[in-house]
């Protein structure tokens, strides 16, 4: 990581994995010597109601415990939100926002309400579907937080990625060649 | 050796758990405690720990048979939230009245209604004259600190009370961060076997547990009570130093976070102290003098040490999680402003109610805290006691 800290702010519904996508992604930091925080914020308790989810990776201890309100990254795990809750609130200019959906980014980008910074877009469907055959969006949305941010490098985050399936998955190992492949084929769709 | 991993606040205690591996358990599930006694049955199903699992009906249960199993002799916990504690009501009361040295983690949750399963401080503050310690964290680290600290304070001849470990609900119970874990041996020696003086299941010394009791005898059984909460101050300081001593972290009554030359100062509890801290340190370079006192121990109520640590204090705001509806705000306030006359420390201090129903606590709402003391101190600004932050609509 060449930069002091990230905060980043996940939007996805309910059941989703957004709040598993962010405290896989602090699991990963961690290892590789960071400060990590990942945690969700809970709406209504059910599935497919809007939820939030945050992270904060630094090189300095974290004790801010509030939500992110100017994060430097935004992950929407379910472009359907993009009608219905304001993603790009507050989000940095200099920022990033990464949308799960099969439209580009000139498509996407109108929907924005007129945010100037990076905008990328991931079909974790897609990537999802080839790779694992059911559509789980955690792995693709994941390893393209992670090519984004840069909050460590792709081999480092491959590796580390294979030692957690590994043990996450010891009894279903069927699935981890699948889930190794999603977060690949995800880092060459952005061509990162 | 101690190892540095990553875990949620509740993953934290139920590890504690598992390396203290108290005798029993009981306790039935409540958001958001509920990972702690689900953690805690993966670890027994899976002979890491060999604690007597009890699940129960309800919470009325699960601390009665607290209560039961502790009197039998055996070291007891459990875990709840909100209406789970509520509903625990008259065996909080039971618990300490009967002198039981059990431990209960807390989860922060709000009490309804409206119904809500965010954290404030109001399931802990609604039970805070039962008689139970009650000790915040926070942070995951000080809630796994904090536990590991409670049987030793709890079980102390000086004070055979009921030790209650609070930590924040979501804020750091499902927050994960990094965190240092003792060796489960080192943790097993600094808390040390449970030898029990007197206890039911004691073979030829038969005792009777709960016994009515009247007039002539119930008042003392009171002051007895109160002597040993007022007892375990001092033994809670020294768990707190041996703790440091061998770990090398944690606190006493509570920390004092560049208090020393402050002008003014929040007194704080909870995860939000981390907020306040950070706000402390960005309000410093710009050249004011600010300072966050974080009450770690809430009961037994540190008057005394507070009073001494605030007189220097041009201006005190105090930091309230709980509505308490009497009208001019909740209990810390109203402790703390009781404190500061006792001792004769006359200074402002500004009620705040803050972050209920889990509404949030920011840095920039530190700032504006800070700026608003200032001006009551330096412009006499006329302000209003029990001010609420962070409120949607306007106050009147």
């Amino acid at each position: 990581m060449d930069f002091d800290k990230i905060e980043i702010r996940w939007h996805g519904r309910g059941g989703q994995g957004a709040k598993t996508a962010a405290l896989l992604l602090a699991d990963v930091c961690f290892k590789t010597g960071a400060n990590v925080q990942g945690f969700p914020e809970y709406g209504p308790e059910r599935m497919g109601a809007p939820i939030t989810a945050f992270n904060r990776i630094s090189k300095s201890e974290i004790r801010v415990h509030s939500n992110i309100y100017t994060p430097d990254l935004v992950v929407v795990v379910d472009e359907s939100l993009l009608h219905s809750v304001d993603v790009t609130a507050g989000l940095k200019e200099e920022g990033a926002i990464i949308v799960n959906t099969p439209l580009s980014e000139e498509e996407i980008r109108p929907m924005l309400k007129g945010y100037k910074g990076r905008v990328y877009t991931v079909d974790a469907r897609k990537i999802s579907e080839e790779a694992l055959g059911k559509y789980f969006p955690n792995s693709p949305m994941l390893a393209a937080t992670v090519a984004v941010s840069k909050v460590m490098g792709k081999y480092e985050f491959i590796r580390e990625m294979k030692a957690s399936y590994e043990h996450k998955f010891a009894k279903k190992p069927e699935v981890i060649e699948g889930n190794m492949k999603a977060l690949t084929m995800t880092f060459d769709a952005l061509g990162v | 050796m101690s190892v540095k991993d990553r875990m949620s606040g509740n993953e934290a205690v139920a590890y504690a758990i598992k390396q203290v591996n108290p005798d029993v358990m009981p306790a039935f599930p409540i958001t958001p405690s509920t990972e702690i006694p689900q953690l805690v049955s993966n670890y027994i199903a899976n002979n890491e720990m060999d604690t007597e699992f009890i699940p129960v009906e309800s919470e009325h249960s699960s601390m009665s048979a607290t209560i039961g199993a502790e009197a039998a002799g055996a070291r007891s916990l459990t875990a709840t939230s909100s209406c789970g504690l509520a509903l625990m009501w008259e065996e909080l009361l039971l618990a300490a009245s009967n002198r039981m040295p059990c431990v209960l983690t807390l989860v922060n949750r709000t009490l309804s209604g409206p119904i809500n399963i965010n954290c404030d401080h109001s399931d802990a503050m609604g039970a805070r004259d039962t008689g139970w310690i009650q000790i915040f964290a926070e942070s995951n680290q000080e809630a796994y600190d904090n536990f590991i600290q409670a049987y030793p304070i709890a079980e102390d001849k000086r004070v055979h009370l009921p030790v209650m470990i609070c930590q924040d609900g979501f804020i750091t119970s499902h927050a994960v961060q990094n965190i240092v874990l003792n060796e489960d041996e080192e943790v097993q020696d600094f808390v040390g076997e449970y030898h029990p003086e007197e206890f039911l299941l004691n073979d030829g010394n038969p005792i009777a547990i709960g016994p009515y009791s009247i007039s002539s005898y119930a008042m003392e059984a009171r002051k007895a009570q109160e002597m040993a909460m007022e007892n375990s101050k001092e033994v809670i300081i020294e768990v707190a130093r041996r703790y440091k001593e061998k770990f090398g972290r944690g606190f006493e009554l509570f920390e004092e976070y560049k208090t020393e030359d402050a002008d003014y100062i929040m007194v704080i509890m909870g995860s939000a102290a981390g907020t306040a801290k950070q706000a402390v340190d960005d309000l410093r370079e710009k050249g004011m003098k600010v300072g966050v006192l974080k009450l770690r121990v809430f009961r037994p109520f540190p008057a005394e040490e507070l009073a001494e640590a605030l007189k220097n204090a041009k201006g005190i705001a105090i930091m309230e999680r709980t509505e308490s509806y009497n009208g001019h705000g909740g209990p810390l306030c109203s402790e703390l402003r009781a404190a500061l006359y006792e001792h004769k420390v006359y200074t402002e201090a500004v009620c705040y109610t803050y972050g209920l129903a889990g509404r949030d606590f920011t840095v920039e709402h530190v700032y504006d805290i800070f700026n608003e003391v200032n001006d009551i101190v330096v412009n006499g600004k006329e302000y209003k006691q029990h001010r609420y932050i962070n409120l949607r609509t306007k106050e009147v």
